[in-house]
């Protein structure tokens, strides 16, 4: 084993030398490799992150959102909708909910205007996500304009700033009274953007959609997993966009590396001839073009890891913020809870590590075989 | 003792440009001697060399290490005999550029797998020996033509082989480089170490410390000396 351990040492120790006397080749080689490790992590991460994360939000939302449908388009909810639902076995809750969203010209934003189903603020305050507050400089006691259905202007005091912890979700949000809210969109009394409503029995949730769709068919149920699953949707895509852009770098790279590591120079097939006459077996060359691979793929892939981890959790993807935080103008400078998966690592690392290491190693087989005497000929 | 029976070397066997390098030789070679293969370019001095020294199979005939015959070796049985047996002094001494004289030195002894320390111990001794310790970090392409050759013979001592190969040692070296090498020849034979040199040098086959001179022509023994 001391024997095992020490060829190993001794073979590593001729490989890291071997690699510090072609510098400026192998140094180019890994900064390229760590950019592309870094970058295809960084998308990773942070694709995942939020999926994570807008799961963990929506873990608190009503089991099922129930719009009301005309021409195809959403629709106003009146009142006698929810009396309809709660009738139907199996709802726990209902609740009729106004939101809407208002383009504010001043800053090109668009502004999610929300009434709580608790704690709204009294009439004529707003409660404002820090989005907001970053873009209009504004502060608890300031007041916002705004220009009602009608034209008329309307103005509102900040009451507070909604915490940062919350940006995610909350980062464009306004909290804003019934009163207020109806005023500013010329919405009557007794008529709601959709209604929420919990069900007492998870696993009665499609059964129960069914039941709405049948009492109200100008309604379109929409459960919590669906969401989920456009959420995932979303990230995805959004992901893969990047990925095909990034494709691009990564074909790059491949010619690169097998450039590389396939085309071993004249010098290097003449060094692999040396070692094989003075007494080096084709075991031992190809555990050191092994190590040569190994040595160059692993720490490019440790350093893209590290990088893409601090990029994506402590400088909130400075790089890819415009493609993947969505379309506002209002982008949430939230930090991600760092969550990582062992299971994308895993796949980074085969599909980096792996191939390039083979790729150093198959031609060297061939180098490898020739006859040692080929020294003493050449 | 070493003992070829018959050899014959073909290369390119059956293919147009077929080339029989070595042609029926048959040769015993003492231990502890130094043995010359003398004989013009082309006339199979440096591939019987090979032969013997375990670094490429004869088409025909039989090599024995003493009492064991070692042509029949499966590839890996092959290259431990050659690791532990031979020492190699090439004709450009063949040393990996951009690693130190040392490093060059300790080269054929990292796959035995000998501690680290214990192997750069005995480099160092060997460099010291030959008197080049102080070059010991120079990296090889800064070495002069003695240091390199000096540091080559480190090389191939460094597994404290029974038997030195050395093809054309004195190819590249002035006269007083060549003497000097001979010198150590002289030096390895005290040691009993058995010595065999392929060299058209008569600096070499002409030497006093040269045992037995063996003079080849077209792949074939033509004067099989003393």
């Amino acid at each position: 084993m001391g024997n095992w351990f020490e060829r190993q040492r001794n073979i590593i120790d001729f490989t890291l030398s071997s690699l510090l006397r072609r510098k400026g080749k192998n140094l180019s080689l890994l900064l390229v490799y760590t950019l592309l490790v870094f970058l295809l992590a960084s998308v990773m991460f942070f694709t995942h992150a939020l999926r994570k994360e807008a799961s963990l939000v929506l873990q608190g939302a009503p089991e099922m959102v129930v719009q009301r449908m005309a021409a195809g388009r959403h629709e106003l909810v009146p009142a006698r909708y929810l009396n309809a639902i709660s009738g139907i076995r199996g709802v726990s809750a209902v609740r009729g909910r106004r939101w809407g969203y208002y383009f504010d010209a001043f800053t090109s934003a668009n502004y999610t205007l929300l009434v709580p189903g608790r704690d709204a603020p009294a009439t004529g305050y707003i409660s404002i996500g820090s989005g907001i507050a970053r873009s209009r400089l504004a502060a608890p006691g300031d007041l916002i304009s705004f220009r009602s259905y009608d034209g008329e202007p309307m103005v509102l005091m900040v009451q507070e700033v909604l915490s940062s912890g919350s940006e995610l979700v909350s980062s464009d949000l306004i909290l804003i009274s019934e009163q207020d809210f109806r005023k500013l969109f010329g919405m009557a009394s007794g008529m709601f953007t959709d209604i929420v409503l919990s069900v007492r029995n998870s696993k009665e949730v499609a059964t129960v959609a069914g039941k709405v769709l049948k009492l109200l068919p100008d309604t379109r149920p929409i459960m919590k997993s669906e969401i989920l699953r456009t959420y995932d949707t979303i990230f995805d895509w959004r992901s893969g966009i990047i990925v095909v852009i990034l494709s691009s770098a990564v074909l790059a790279f491949i010619i690169f590396a097998w450039d590389k590591a396939s085309g071993l120079s004249a010098e290097e097939r003449k060094e692999i001839g040396i070692l094989k006459a003075i007494g080096w077996e084709t075991s031992d060359v190809l555990l050191m073009k092994f190590w040569d691979g190994a040595a160059v793929s692993l720490t490019s892939f440790l350093a893209g890891v590290l990088l893409a981890y601090v990029h994506v959790f402590f400088t909130s993807v400075m790089l890819f913020e415009p493609v993947l935080k969505g379309w506002s103008t209002l982008y949430p400078s939230f930090k991600l809870v760092p969550f990582v998966s062992p299971y994308q690592v895993a796949t980074l690392f085969f599909l980096t590590v792996v191939p390039y290491t083979v790729a150093t190693i198959v031609p060297s087989w061939r180098a490898a075989t020739i006859d040692p005497d080929s020294v003493m000929r050449s | 003792m070493i003992e070829l029976r018959d050899i014959r070397k073909v290369f390119n066997e059956g293919k147009p440009h077929a080339l029989t390098a070595v042609d029926g030789v048959s040769l015993v070679l003492d231990s502890r001697a130094v043995t010359v293969l003398q004989g013009p370019s082309g006339s199979g001095k440096t591939t019987l060399l090979s032969l013997i020294g375990c670094m490429a199979r004869p088409t025909e005939g039989r090599i024995l290490l003493g009492d064991r015959e070692i042509t029949s070796l499966p590839e890996r049985f092959l290259t431990d005999v050659r690791r532990r047996t031979f020492g190699f002094i090439f004709q450009q001494f063949n040393l990996v550029k951009g690693i130190s004289a040392l490093e060059n030195v300790m080269l054929p002894a990292y796959p035995l797998g000998e501690h680290h320390a214990s192997l750069k111990k005995r480099a160092r001794a060997l460099l010291d020996l030959f008197g080049i310790l102080p070059r010991e970090s120079a990296r090889s392409e800064w070495l002069s033509g003695g240091e390199a050759q000096r540091t080559a013979i480190c090389r191939a001592l460094i597994n404290d082989p029974q038997i030195i190969i050395a093809d054309e040692p004195t190819a590249h070296l002035d006269t007083k480089l060549s003497r000097e090498f001979m010198d150590i020849v002289g030096r390895l034979k005290t040691e009993q170490k058995t010595v065999i040199i392929a060299s058209h040098d008569p600096l070499v086959y002409g030497s006093s410390v040269v045992d037995r001179v063996v003079t080849m022509r077209d792949g074939r023994i033509e004067v099989a000396g003393q």
